[in-house]
C-alpha cells in the first residue's frame, strides 16, 4: 500500500497517482500521512480507490469524488466532499461550512458535527451527520438525504426543492417553504438503510422527523413575494 | 480573503515564544492575502510608562534626533527603532500630550497605536518580510494577533493594513467586508473620532472603542457590533488583557480556534494552528455565529 507523507511529497503528487491509477491495477489502497490542515486531498477520484487520511485536512478535500472511499481520521475543512458524484467520504471528526455541497451521488459520513451550510444544493448525494449541523443546511436541496442525529440551527432547509432531511433532535428553525412531513414507512425503510450503510447504531428511524418542501416556492405567486 | 491569526497565552512560561509562534501562523496564512501584512504583540507594561509606535515613509529623516526634539518640548522619551517603526517609551501621563507634539514636530510620522504594553508593526509585503523586517520573532508578549491582507475596500498602503488601533492598547483585525462603514463613520466623527484612513476596518475598531469609552466591557462592545454593523466580518480584537473573536450571523468568512492549558488560538484555518504545541490534544471547534468568545487575563486570575 502505498503511504503518501505531504510533509515530504507535494500533494500535487498525490492527487497525480490518485488520478493515474489503471483499472486492473492492484495498488487500491493509499495512506496519506502529515496532511496538517493541506487544502485538496484526494479531489477528483475516479477509480474505486481506498485512501485513509492520517490526520486534519482543509479545504475541498475529496471533491468531485467519483467512487473512491475515503476516510479522513481527523477534521475536515470547508467544502469536504463539495460535488461528490459516487462513493463514499467518512470524517471521523467535525466538519467546517458546506459539507456535501452541490453532491450529486454517493454517502458521506460526518461521525461529529458539521458547520454551517450542510448539503447546500445538494443534488442526490445522501449526507449523515452523527453530531449537529449548522444553519442554512440544505439551503435549496435538490434531491438525496441529509440524515442528522444531533440537533440543526437556524433556516434548515430554505428555499428547499425535493432534498429530504431527516433531523433526529431539535430544529432550531424552519427555512421559508420547508415544513415537517409525515414519516412513513419507505422514508422509515430509506432512513435504517442509510444509517446503517452510516455505521449508525443503537438508533431507531422512528427517533427522527421527516422535513420537505411545502412546494409553494416553486411557482412565482405574488403572495409568496415576503417569502423570496 | 485575509488571513488571521491570533494567540493569547494562558502559560507565562510560553511568552518568550510569542513572536516566533505568532510569525509562524501568520506567515502559513500567506496564501490568503499577499498585499500587506501586519503584527501586534502585548508585551509587559512598565510600572508608570505607555508606548507609541510610530510608523514614517522616511524613518531616517523623521527618526533621526526624534529622542533631543520631544526632551527640548518637554516630553522625556527614548526611541526604538525598527525599520520604518520605532516605539517611543515615556511616562504614562504624557501619552495624551505626544500625539498633537509629533504631529507638530514630525508632521509625516504616523500613530500605529499606543498603550501601555502593545506594539503595532504593519506594512505592504508579504508577512515573512514584514516579520523579518521588525524582528518580530524574537518579541515575546502575553497574547498577540497578525493579519494578511486581500485588499478589497481601500487602496494597499501600510495605513490599509491591519491591525487597526483607535484606542489605548485596542486593536483589531478584519476578515471581510462591511457594508455600512460610511454611514457609521460618519456618526463615529460626530461624536468625535478621528479616521486615518477610508478602510472599513478602521470604522469597525473605532466602533469598538467608542463603545467601550461609553462603559462596556469588550465582550458587551463585540455583542453590539453584532447588531450596528452590516456585512461580513471576523473579528480577532485584543486590548490589554483580553481576547477576543466574532463572527456575523452568515459566518461565510472562515474561522477555527483551538484551546489547550496552555493558550488559545485562532485561524482563518486549521493550517495556521498545525505547529502550536500540543494541537494534536487542543479541543479545536469552529466559532458559532453571532457569537461572542472573550478571554481575558484579568478575570482569569
Amino acid at each position: 500500500m502505498p503511504v503518501i507523507d505531504l510533509a515530504i511529497t507535494p500533494l500535487r503528487e498525490l492527487n497525480s497517482a490518485l488520478h493515474s491509477i489503471q483499472q486492473g491495477s492492484n495498488d487500491l489502497s493509499f495512506e496519506v500521512v502529515n496532511p496538517r490542515g493541506s487544502h485538496s486531498v484526494a479531489v477528483g477520484i475516479d477509480t474505486p480507490v481506498k485512501v485513509d487520511v492520517k490526520g486534519s485536512v482543509g479545504y475541498y478535500c475529496a471533491g468531485m469524488n467519483d467512487g473512491g472511499a475515503v476516510t479522513v481520521h481527523g477534521s475536515a475543512g470547508p467544502g469536504v466532499a463539495e460535488n461528490m458524484m459516487s462513493g463514499t467520504v467518512v470524517i471521523e471528526g467535525d466538519a467546517s461550512q458546506y459539507a456535501g455541497a452541490t453532491g450529486r451521488g454517493g454517502l458521506l459520513v460526518i461521525k461529529g458535527n458539521a458547520a454551517s451550510r450542510c448539503g447546500i444544493s445538494m443534488k442526490g448525494i445522501d449526507i449523515v451527520v452523527h453530531g449537529n449541523i449548522g444553519h442554512m443546511s440544505a439551503f435549496m436541496g435538490q434531491s438525496g438525504h441529509l440524515v442528522v442525529l444531533g440537533d440543526a440551527g437556524d433556516a434548515l432547509g430554505d428555499s428547499l426543492y425535493e432534498a429530504t432531511l431527516f433531523v433526529r433532535g431539535s430544529v432550531k428553525s424552519l427555512g421559508a417553504d420547508c415544513i415537517e412531513k409525515e414519516l412513513r414507512a419507505e422514508h422509515l425503510t430509506k432512513l435504517a438503510e442509510l444509517l446503517e450503510k452510516a455505521g449508525v447504531t443503537g438508533v431507531r428511524p422512528e427517533e427522527f422527523k421527516r422535513y420537505g418542501s411545502a412546494r409553494n416556492l416553486y411557482n412565482f405567486n405574488i403572495d409568496n413575494a415576503d417569502a423570496y | 480573503m485575509c488571513g488571521i491569526v491570533g494567540l493569547f497565552l494562558k502559560d507565562r512560561s510560553l511568552e518568550p515564544q510569542l513572536g516566533q509562534l505568532l510569525s509562524e501562523m501568520l506567515i502559513t496564512m500567506t496564501d490568503r492575502g499577499p498585499d500587506s501584512a501586519g503584527i501586534a504583540i502585548y508585551g509587559s507594561a512598565a510600572e508608570g510608562k505607555a508606548k507609541v509606535t510610530i510608523q514614517s515613509a522616511k524613518p531616517e529623516a523623521d527618526f533621526a534626533g526624534l529622542e533631543n526634539d520631544l526632551a527640548e518640548a518637554g516630553i522625556a522619551a527614548s526611541v526604538s527603532i525598527k525599520s520604518t517603526h520605532a516605539i517611543v517609551t515615556l511616562a504614562a501621563d504624557k501619552l495624551m500630550a505626544i500625539r498633537p507634539l509629533l504631529t507638530a514636530i514630525r508632521p509625516d510620522v504616523r500613530v500605529m497605536g499606543s498603550g501601555d504594553s502593545v506594539e503595532i508593526y504593519k506594512e505592504t509585503g508579504l508577512p515573512k518580510d514584514v516579520v523579518a523586517r521588525f524582528s518580530v520573532r524574537s518579541m515575546g508578549g502575553s497574547h498577540g494577533i497578525g493579519h494578511t491582507r486581500m485588499a478589497t475596500e481601500s487602496a494597499v498602503t501600510t495605513l490599509g493594513a491591519h491591525p487597526f488601533s483607535t484606542g489605548s492598547d485596542q486593536c483589531l483585525v478584519h476578515n471581510g467586508s462591511l457594508s455600512n462603514h460610511n454611514n457609521l463613520r460618519r456618526e463615529l466623527v460626530r461624536e468625535g473620532m478621528t479616521f486615518e484612513t477610508q478602510n472599513d476596518s478602521e470604522v469597525a475598531a473605532a466602533y469598538l472603542t467608542s463603545e467601550m469609552a461609553k462603559g462596556k466591557d469588550l465582550g458587551q462592545a463585540l455583542t453590539g457590533a453584532l447588531d450596528d454593523l452590516d456585512g461580513f466580518f471576523t473579528f480577532v480584537v485584543g486590548t490589554k488583557s483580553g481576547f477576543g473573536v466574532v463572527r456575523d450571523p452568515i459566518a461565510c468568512k472562515p474561522a477555527v480556534m483551538a484551546e489547550t492549558d496552555q493558550y488559545v488560538a485562532f485561524g482563518s484555518e486549521y493550517r495556521a494552528l498545525v505547529n502550536l504545541p500540543g494541537i494534536e490534544t487542543a479541543r479545536v471547534w469552529e466559532p458559532e455565529p453571532a457569537t461572542v468568545y472573550f478571554w481575558d487575563h484579568q478575570k482569569a486570575a
